[in-house]
């Protein structure tokens, strides 16, 4: 083959690849404007579906939720994990490897499973189906994401500045605070958009251990969507891709590492 | 001198393994004694222990459904290899802006909600969505195809969520493939096949393995995408699983669904290990003697 004809070969690939991938969440965008209902024809552009959206409390409520949810589960996910990451890297403790392992199999399992395991323990524990539920399982599938980031940050600076604090006889605390924290902090704004991200698209963990009290977008998306077509579906696409690239701008300029 | 116990340390160490332990380890062995219950509508599980739940698994009522949903998810996963594959390869060999923008690219729907993609499917394979029209109006055929509600929606629906957890590890491994391996090659007069058999396939093997474990281990699990795409046949492992906890409440069953999921992902997860040894035992790149 020569060397225009593989080129061309290779653009048209990666092209096709791409136009598939975004043309049905583009045709979701689009349509979010179009004044037809089923969108299978331009009508013309409107905002009216906007308009219905937030005239939908429930699904207002719903999303707003959602953010709670994913910015607490975040906010907490990532203090943990980051005191974790320094577990795992600094300290020795018995049950050391088993921590690991958990981790491990919380990244690893499908979330079927892991859905599952937290229904079983929260109905054990007596915990509630509702915000509490939620916020535990979300803290704790955003966890390993959050230790990672900040793991593979941490072995990458110099031991020696931390023996060298530990020789002039600073605390585990102050070393953490003064010099660890200021050191993996995009890795910690990383693990946060990180977990955000994934607590806000998950569905399969949050059908499980939600309760009536409580409802998150996932679960009213899906019953929305079950039934048939609904324009504000539209809306909420466009709005939750603009989020989704907003945050992996951040995060890639943040980390500028290769994903 | 007695070290106080409330130190940073112990702190730090304690909430590890509170949190761990109490959220992930007892939860699994949870799951693990539920599976060995018996099932009760009014209390979920009751004693006495029984193995049946067990035995059900080989009933051969839902060994034909295991195996489909194995079939489905496998089938997902060799297509997101097909394409992921060559991808990843056109893509480690472009000028590293490109490569910059492409990858950011391939993360955003990564990052996008997958129920919110799995509906964009749902519209687009629909008999007047987009993918019917191309078909008409490139007079493939003659009228709309019955696309959706069929297996076949679901595997394209999977494959449309899941690409991305393909590509990305496999980048990372042809990241880490050293060009000069593959010049020496060359040099050394191997013809494109052989330098794709003996160099570049045995080197990105952990990258292929990981991404089909992350490919196929959630593919079994994703019922939301059979429930949207598939109507209501109740085709993977994850529709399944949630029947039995949410619709029959037979948590036993559902528990001893979930334990064999685990038990194949450690099977899987083994051989991703043992395929990473085999490759720094010869040698590979990981090796930082190199």
């Amino acid at each position: 083959m020569t060397g225009f004809n593989r080129k061309f070969f290779q653009w048209s690939f990666i092209t096709a690849i791409f136009a598939w991938l975004y043309l049905p969440i583009v045709l979701l965008v689009v349509n979010s404007f179009n004044d037809s209902k089923y969108g299978h024809e331009w009508k013309g552009f409107t905002w009216k579906w906007y308009e219905k959206l937030f005239e939908n409390e429930a699904l207002v409520q719903a999303f707003l939720n959602s953010l709670l949810i994913a910015g607490l589960a975040a906010t907490v996910a990532t203090i943990i994990g980051t005191l974790m990451a320094l577990a795992i890297h600094r300290y020795r403790f018995p049950l050391k490897g088993t921590a690991s392992g958990m981790l491990f199999v919380v990244m690893m399992s499908p979330d079927i499973v892991l859905a599952i395991t937290f229904l079983v323990v929260f109905i054990a524990l007596g915990i509630q189906l509702g915000f509490w539920s939620l916020l535990i399982a979300h803290i704790t599938f955003c966890l390993p994401f959050v230790v990672i980031t900040v793991y593979a940050q941490l072995k990458g600076f110099d031991k020696h500045l931390l023996e060298a604090a530990q020789d002039l006889g600073a605390s585990e605390s102050r070393i953490f605070r003064l010099i660890i924290l200021p050191l993996v902090f995009p890795a910690i704004i990383a693990g946060w958009l990180l977990s955000f991200t994934l607590s806000l698209d998950d569905v399969i963990i949050s059908s499980f251990v939600t309760g009536p009290s409580f409802e998150i977008l996932p679960i009213r998306v899906f019953s929305m969507v079950k039934v048939g077509v609904s324009p504000e579906v539209n809306v909420l696409a466009t709005l939750l891709l603009i989020i989704s690239l907003l945050l992996v701008t951040l995060s890639t300029l943040l980390l500028r590492r290769k994903y | 001198m007695i070290k106080p116990l409330f130190t940073f340390r112990y702190s730090v160490i304690a909430l590890t393994l509170f949190w761990l332990g109490l959220f992930v380890l007892v939860p699994h062995v949870l799951v693990l004694i539920v599976s060995v219950l018996s099932p009760d509508p009014q209390h979920l599980v009751v004693w006495p222990l029984t193995l049946d739940s067990w035995a059900r698994l080989f009933d051969p009522l839902y060994l034909e459904v295991f195996w489909y949903s194995l079939w489905l998810s496998g089938l997902t996963t060799l297509i997101c290899l097909l394409l992921g594959y060559p991808f990843a390869w056109v893509l480690a060999q472009l000028p590293a802006w490109w490569r910059g923008v492409l990858l950011f690219l391939m993360i955003v729907p990564f990052w996008t909600n997958s129920l919110i993609r799995t509906y964009a499917i749902k519209l687009s394979l629909g008999n007047k969505g987009v993918v019917n029209s191309l078909l008409v109006g490139l007079g493939i055929t003659d009228e709309p195809v019955e696309l959706l509600y069929t297996p076949f929606a679901v595997v394209f629906g999977l494959v449309y969520v899941l690409l991305p957890f393909m590509v990305l590890p496999l980048v990372a491994s042809f990241d880490k493939l050293d060009k000069h391996l593959l010049e020496a090659a060359r040099d050394l007069g191997a013809g494109w096949w052989q330098r794709f058999r003996h160099v570049v396939l045995p080197l990105t093997m952990p990258g292929v393995i990981a991404g089909c474990l992350i490919v196929f281990l959630p593919a079994m699990g994703m019922f939301y995408v059979s429930d949207l795409l598939g109507g209501a046949k109740n085709l993977l492992l994850g529709n399944i699983i949630r029947n039995q906890f949410m619709v029959v409440h037979d948590w036993p069953f559902g528990a001893a669904l979930s334990v064999a999921l685990i038990m194949l992902m450690a099977m899987l997860l083994w051989l991703y290990f043992a395929a990473n040894r085999r490759i720094n035992r010869q040698g590979g790149l990981d090796d930082d003697g190199i």
